[in-house]
């Protein structure tokens, strides 16, 4: 499971449906897997201003990953505008290595009339579309209640007393 | 023909072989990208999104949604997460190896992400699994009202959800879409060949606007052979013309229905109705 889901839901049960704390679901034991994806700034840039940033700080350091900048980028961070300016200072301190991804991130072509992607925009790409999930629970912050990942599926059966 | 939703719960029936079954006929393979593309078609995105496959299975309509528009996929590609409750489906879907991230989880428990999620909703041939509850505690109208709330809360304003499903007779069919005005979707019905043996039905449902006339969700606008039901507008326009109980409009309309019963009924006079004058 993609950290970008991760970072869209909530707890199912009932009961938490009107308390803040039913999100984001707290992974525990949780084994991370870098999938390899195409990077498509137009969905990244799309999916920016509904991404939680604070919540996916959280999970972020409780996964183990480099911490990530308290401000969001904005979507201008996302693109170099022209081949020669420079790549924005704001760029996430990722580090590659620290899960186990190759050494270079990918070199992605853009098209002819679309902005390169910058080192801000690939960092991101990383850690939502790229880091998931494999094995381990998510447990809701206000129940307790824990989901099973299994293969990198969650399982979001509940019994009916809990619906 | 027999009606799988008629045998078993989703869950049991899609089994190892069933859903082995389903991926790999060609014959449901064209039928679901054939549907899918047409679903994608009435959800009119332009940019990659986010959507949400309800009853993804082994993944056949997520496939169509991964692709870049070059493969015919509008504003693709699409980052979907999909949910289903047969867990033989998924384990397909990940042999697969589709892009989507999958859930196992039942439609008619909810939709668990936060609201204004998705950019769009596709669900290909499953929302009349929902018109069967399996066990006492459930009903199908608690079931449909649980999916579409949720779904409506899950995706963002302007957002568009389209839902093929097989309604096994109009009673069904009406079920389903009035349970989607409720939740507050605009709803329309679009029904492809109907009635053929190949009859397809969509429901396209949209989150917020609205123009003035019937056709909320606009793709069925200039199509014959449609019903546009609004469900909210009809139960104001009823509020409003209905007429007050002893009023002159009243008593006509009474005096017709009895007619039309066969029962006696004197003539119309210029005193029907007429008020009387105050005695004291």
């Amino acid at each position: 499971m993609k950290l970008l889901t991760l970072n869209f839901l909530t707890c199912a049960i009932k009961t938490c449906k009107s308390s803040p704390a039913s999100f984001p679901l707290h992974p525990r034991d949780a084994e991370l897997e870098v999938v390899e994806a195409d990077l498509n700034l137009a969905f990244l840039k799309n999916i920016l201003p509904r991404l939680m940033w604070d919540e996916l700080r959280v999970i972020a350091s409780e996964l183990g990953l480099p911490a990530l900048p308290e401000t969001p980028p904005s979507k201008a961070d996302l693109s170099i505008p022209s081949p020669t300016a420079p790549a924005p200072a704001t760029t996430l301190q990722l580090d590659p290595e620290a899960i186990d991804a190759p050494e270079n991130p990918p070199v992605v072509e853009s098209d002819v009339e679309e902005e390169t992607p910058s080192q801000t925009a690939v960092d991101l790409h990383r850690i939502l579309l790229e880091t998931c999930i494999t094995e381990g629970k998510l447990v809701c912050g206000n129940c307790g209640h824990e989901y099973a990942v299994k293969e990198g599926v969650a399982n979001f059966l509940l019994p009916g007393h809990l619906v | 023909m027999s009606r799988p939703e008629d045998i078993l719960p989703p869950d049991l029936f899609y089994n190892d072989t069933e859903s082995r079954k389903y991926t790999t006929s060609s014959r449901i393979q064209k039928i679901q990208s054939s549907m899918t593309h047409r679903a994608l078609s009435l959800l009119s995105l332009t940019s990659p999104s986010l959507i949400l496959d309800v009853g993804c299975g082994s993944g056949l309509s997520g496939e169509i949604l991964s692709q870049d528009e070059d493969s015919g996929t509008p504003g693709g590609p699409h980052v979907w997460i999909g949910f289903d409750i047969s867990a033989s489906m998924l384990g397909v879907a990940l042999e697969k190896e589709v892009e989507g991230d999958l859930f196992l989880a039942d439609a008619g428990q909810g939709v668990p992400f936060r609201p204004g999620t998705f950019d769009a909703a596709i669900s290909i041939s499953a929302v009349q699994w929902l018109c069967n509850a399996e066990t006492s505690e459930e009903s199908p109208a608690g079931r449909l009202s649980r999916f579409f709330n949720g779904l409506y809360a899950s995706l963002r304003r302007g957002g568009r959800a389209v839902c093929q499903f097989y309604p096994k007779n109009d009673l069904q069919k009406k079920m389903v879409s009035s349970a989607a005005v409720k939740a507050g979707f605009g709803a329309g019905l679009l029904e492809d060949d109907e009635g053929t043996k190949n009859a397809k039905t969509y429901l396209v449902l949209t989150v917020g606007g609205g123009d003035v006339d019937g056709d909320i969700t606009g793709v069925v606008r200039g199509m014959e052979g449609v019903d546009v039901m609004d469900e909210r507008r009809r139960a104001k326009d009823r509020k409003r013309g209905e007429d007050k109980k002893g009023s002159k409009a009243w008593i006509m309309r009474k005096k017709e229905q009895m007619e039309r019963k066969g029962k006696v009924v004197k003539t119309n006079s210029k005193y029907t109705g007429r008020k009387r004058r105050i005695a004291f």
